[in-house]
């Protein structure tokens, strides 16, 4: 049975669906296109801003148990593919939803900047992309759930193979084998096991769902624990260590894929998956009770500061960006893992807080690569003075990753600290404190590089800002030049407008998350009073 | 006497006796259009007959509809016996025959000469013909009759190949070879219970093994044991008795393949079915006798090994093949765990994989209808010269591996729960997981020479199929997402022909 229903999680579904299919229609005609894509952009966030402040009323919790799900369709009977707003899918929908119109606008002029082929395909498959977080973030029950996480993987796909080069195509294999392997094999056989053993019930509750199988010993604590590995390493999309290696692999994707998905809406839907299930599914204070969580802090501590390390050695810029990414994924992991009321909150936090930063970082990335076609560190001496802005955007990024105020890392930063002294946890004080460090000793180097290391002579080329003469000359989608190919050598200014507005704009935002970062807190604070 | 006449009441004889005079009949259509506008007919008043059998069948108060032929009671002559079970499967396979069938007129106006279309669709209907006798009947050598009606014709349509590849003819040659001797162990394993129960009506058959004293030490009844699930394994394609299908569905005619993936190897299973549980029962089969184990190691050892063969294919329509061997090891895990989601996900899965493998087999036929062949290397780039046939294929694809919302996630969903319920079985759910990573290795080569590789030679001018080819391929392929998002009805269907097998009486 299928419902056809219009309700505001709904929307949130059709709104970038229905994008999708405009944009393939006005394929011809770019300027048209990608105001297809913005309008789609704007519209998905009114939608979605207007469901916060339901979420946000102090009775949200008392009605949430009543009110019943959005029902889209019974997949299999008793099995509904439904929908149901909380705090934290809210929280992550806002973050994707904001972001897309920063990473759209960014978009055009990375894309024509670069002379892209198959541009339509890459918006359609983008807003396809969106439609699937936007289910996952609303998702009401885990075979919802698992549904958009494997729709996902699979609209994202067509976006990381983009240029069809032997290299690409094979990164992307890297990229959907993993996920799939990790979905089908662990995920699909914890979900199918939490089916078996609470004898059908799959929903979304505070507290979790197996507390009556473990009452009455058809669960077994031994079996409890599998079940908790196989949804931890199941979600693969969280990059928790030794699953992570198709993060670094889908960097070969064009950088707007990079910034907005392998930046934000991927990997966060992998922890926000996480954090979900801990939450939802398993419950903070039940996996307490049957100590089957612990080992989790070891790996994801493991994680943070080995990808660090890496990190630390990676001369491609995109590369250490993304091996941070991995470790600041597991700052999620291992606030959600202390399982204390406050680390639950903290790790909501970091999801908001990293996104703002990291975004940033990879839109300074592509930035470089667009005016000056230069992706390694090494190349970077003194191109804060050709490009200020998005050195300095990236400079702002930098000391979010740190922790630094007044950025938007220093906000959950603090409120996980809080959370280990709470929860009287040392390893990860000392993993925070040391993963501080590394942040500064891999990020810092780069900022002092572009400012204040002098540009090589053979690149001294009179100042010129050049760039808006290669922008915007090229919109056909089926043009014959190679993306990859550089065409501009030499001089070189600031990257196109739009790529600058955008990037300018994250980057104000991850300072103006620390001074108002009330929307964010709020959520995640009602997250925690949900909780029995 | 009017009774005669009716159709309601006559369902049951219908589905065979339409077909099977209308087969005939095909021959003297002309040579036109005729014959082929003549076996659409056909096909599409049994499919008719099918849907009003199954309104039958679920308003049924016994949950059967008993027919005898002729009015002879059951101990002397056939009874007709339809229930959950085989109506569903009466409707896949009369379902899938009919859109194949709408499929069929271009693909075989390319693939074989004018002067023999009346007689391609004489047989091709006749073919039908036996595959649904085979699935209403209720009597084990009515079975035989109607297997050999199948198999004869199913041998002369892959040969019919022939024009388009002599290898036609050797794949043709091995099926018939392999399928006698199939046939044949089938034909003694029923005399052998004939000779212990006296009585070819199963309902009787499984009576008397019930009040036979010792069967499980009689050795009569274990010869024909033994004999019938080797037969029966032939026919099904169980690994490793596969060895004659990857060559047929290569070189058979594209519509043949699509034809024979989504119905022969399905009533093959079904047959599985009837002996294994209806005739000698899950206490026999299943606790005294470990074919459980016998079955559950061949298909699962199928679903590894045709996975990796499948992956290392370049031809499509052999990897659809050696892929085809895999789903049927699904279907063959499923039943063997003898649990109600184990059954219920291999009934299931009959359906499923019937319309996404036959919509599968359909878009590799639109290739070859404009290529002429249909290997990785020629489909470079197809995805913007045919993107519906291209699309189809991914989305048919996406349904082998098994992704969510398509029709073949609903069985892995069953047969993981099955296997997970059952004890000591979980490493089949591994197996099922494992396989449909198999078959994302195998579909994605297809998707990244389609869709990311740049076209060469003449695959860079082609043409999308023509309509009447790529509508019945949708057809089959929306079926497959329809029923994978909203499975209620299958999966009703499907629990209830399990829970009768596993309750003995159909």
């Amino acid at each position: 049975m299928i419902h056809l229903d219009v309700s505001p999680p709904l929307l949130a579904i059709y709104i970038p669906l229905l994008g999708a299919l405009l944009i393939s229609l006005a394929g011809r005609w770019p300027n048209l296109r990608e105001l297809v894509t913005l309008l789609t952009a704007g519209a998905l966030l009114w939608v979605v801003a207007g469901m916060a402040p339901a979420v946000l009323a102090p009775d949200f919790w008392a009605s949430f148990a009543r009110a019943p799900a959005l029902k889209i369709a019974e997949v299999l009977p008793g099995v509904w593919l439904e929908l149901k707003v909380e705090p934290l899918g809210m929280l992550f929908a806002l973050i994707a939803g904001g972001l897309w119109i920063l990473n759209s606008v960014y978009s055009i002029g990375y894309m024509r900047g670069n002379h892209e082929n198959n541009q339509t395909r890459f918006y359609v498959c983008f807003a396809l992309a969106i439609a699937s977080v936007m289910g996952l973030a609303f998702a009401g029950n885990l075979f919802t759930l698992f549904v958009f996480y494997e729709a996902l993987t699979l609209t994202t796909y067509p976006l990381v193979a983009h240029k069809g080069t032997a290299e690409a195509i094979r990164s992307a294999r890297t990229y959907l084998g993993i996920l799939v392997v990790t979905s089908v094999c662990f995920l699909l056989a914890g979900i199918i096991g939490t089916y078996v053993f609470t004898g059908g019930d799959m929903t979304f509750r505070p507290g979790g769902v197996f507390t009556r199988a473990l009452a009455d010993g058809s669960l077994t604590a031994p079996a409890f624990g599998i079940l908790f590995i196989l949804y931890m390493y199941g979600i693969g999309k969280a990059a928790l260590m030794p699953v992570h290696r198709w993060l670094p692999a889908a960097m070969v994707a064009p950088t707007p894929v990079s910034a907005l998905l392998h930046a934000v809406a991927v990997v966060k839907a992998g922890v926000f998956t996480v954090l979900k299930v801990i939450v939802y599914v398993f419950g903070p204070a039940v996996l307490v009770r049957y100590g089957v969580g612990s080992w989790l802090i070891y790996v994801a501590g493991a994680t943070i500061l080995i990808a660090s390390c890496i990190a630390l050695f990676q001369d491609n810029l995109k590369r250490r960006l993304a091996y941070s990414t991995v470790s600041q994924l597991s700052y999620v992991i291992i606030a959600a893992a202390l399982l204390s009321p406050l680390s639950i909150t903290a790790a909501a936090l970091h999801i908001a807080a990293h996104a703002f930063g990291k975004i940033t970082l990879f839109f300074a990335a592509g930035s470089i690569y667009t005016a000056a076609h230069k992706t390694e560190i090494s190349q970077l001496d003194g191109i804060g003075r050709r490009m200020p802005i998005t050195m300095a955007a990236f400079t702002i990024g930098s000391l979010s990753m740190i922790g630094l105020p007044p950025t938007a890392g220093f906000v959950s930063k603090w409120y996980l600290l809080q959370a280990t002294w709470e929860t009287d946890a040392p390893f990860v004080l000392v993993v925070v404190i040391l993963s501080t460090l590394l942040n500064a000793a891999y990020f810092l180097p780069i900022v002092y590089r572009a400012f204040f290391v002098a540009e090589p002579k053979h690149d001294v080329i009179p100042h010129l800002s050049s760039a808006d003469g290669e922008f915007g000359d090229d919109t056909d989608p089926q043009h014959s030049h190679h993306g990859h190919a550089p065409h501009v050598v030499g001089p070189h200014g600031e990257a196109p407008w739009p790529i600058v507005v955008a990037l300018s704009c994250t980057a104000a935002a991850t300072i103006a998350f620390f001074f108002y970062s009330d929307l964010a807190i709020g959520l995640a604070t009602q997250l925690r009073s949900g909780l029995p | 006497m009017l009774e005669a006449f009716e159709i309601i009441p006559n369902l049951p004889v219908l589905v065979v006796t339409v077909p099977l005079i209308g087969g005939v009949l095909t021959i003297a259509m002309g040579r036109g259009k005729g014959p082929w506008a003549w076996a659409t007919l056909i096909t599409g008043l049994v499919f008719y007959f099918t849907v009003l059998l199954m309104q039958q069948v679920l308003a049924a108060k016994t949950g059967y509809i008993s027919y005898e032929l002729g009015n002879w009671p059951r101990q002397w002559g056939i009874e007709y016996r339809v229930d959950a079970l085989n109506a569903f499967i009466l409707l896949t396979v009369a379902g899938v025959s009919f859109v194949t069938t709408l499929y069929a007129q271009k693909s075989v106006e390319k693939e074989i000469p004018q002067d023999r279309h009346n007689f391609f669709y004489a047989v091709w209907v006749l073919a039908v013909c036996g595959l649904l006798g085979i699935t209403v009947t209720g009597d084990a050598f009515n079975v035989y009759v109607l297997l050999e009606i199948s198999s004869l014709t199913v041998y002369a349509l892959i040969a019919m190949g022939k024009d388009l590849n002599r290898q036609a003819l050797t794949a043709s040659l091995r099926y018939l070879i392999l399928g006698s001797v199939g046939a044949s162990f089938i034909l003694l394993g029923i005399g052998y219970l004939l000779m212990v129960t006296g009585t070819l009506n199963m309902e009787d058959m499984h009576d008397r093994l019930a009040a036979l004293p010792d069967a499980v030490h009689n050795r009569t009844v274990l010869v024909a044991f033994a004999l019938l699930l080797v037969g029966l394994g032939m026919k099904m394609a169980l690994f490793p008795l596969h060895m004659w299908l990857p060559k047929a569905y290569t070189y058979a005619p594209s519509a043949v393949s699509a034809l024979l993936s989504a119905t022969a190897t399905k009533v093959g299973i079904y047959m599985a079915f009837r002996f294994l549980f209806t005739i000698f029962g899950v206490g026999f089969s299943f606790v005294a006798m470990p074919a459980h184990v016998v079955l559950s190691v061949a298909a699962c050892a199928g679903i590894l090994v045709t996975g990796v063969t499948a992956v290392r294919q370049t031809n499509l329509k052999r990897m659809l093949a050696y892929s085809s061997v895999g789903q049927l090891g699904y279907i063959v895990a499923g039943f063997a765990l003898a649990n109600v989601h184990g059954v219920a996900g291999s009934v299931i899965h009959i359906f499923n994989h019937a319309v996404m493998k036959g919509g599968l087999f359909m878009a590799a036929g639109a290739i070859m209808y404009r290529l002429g062949r249909c290997d990785l290397r020629s489909i470079r780039g197809l995805g913007k010269r045919m993107p519906l046939t291209m699309a189809a294929f991914v989305a048919g694809g996406l349904g082998l591996v098994g992704f969510p919302l398509t029709a073949g996630f609903i069985s892995k969903w069953y047969l993981v729960q099955g296997a997970l319920e059952a004890p000591h079985m979980w490493p089949v759910a591994a197996v099922v997981l494992v396989g449909s990573l198999l078959a994302v290795a195998y579909t994605w080569r297809v998707v990244e020479a389609a869709y990311f590789q740049e076209p060469e030679g003449e695959s860079a001018l082609v043409t999308e199929a023509p309509l009447s080819m790529v509508a019945p391929m949708w057809i089959l392929i929306g079926a497959s997402v329809y029923f994978g998002v909203s499975a209620t009805f299958t999966g009703e269907i499907s629990m209830r022909a399990a829970k009768s097998l596993l309750g003995g009486a159909p």
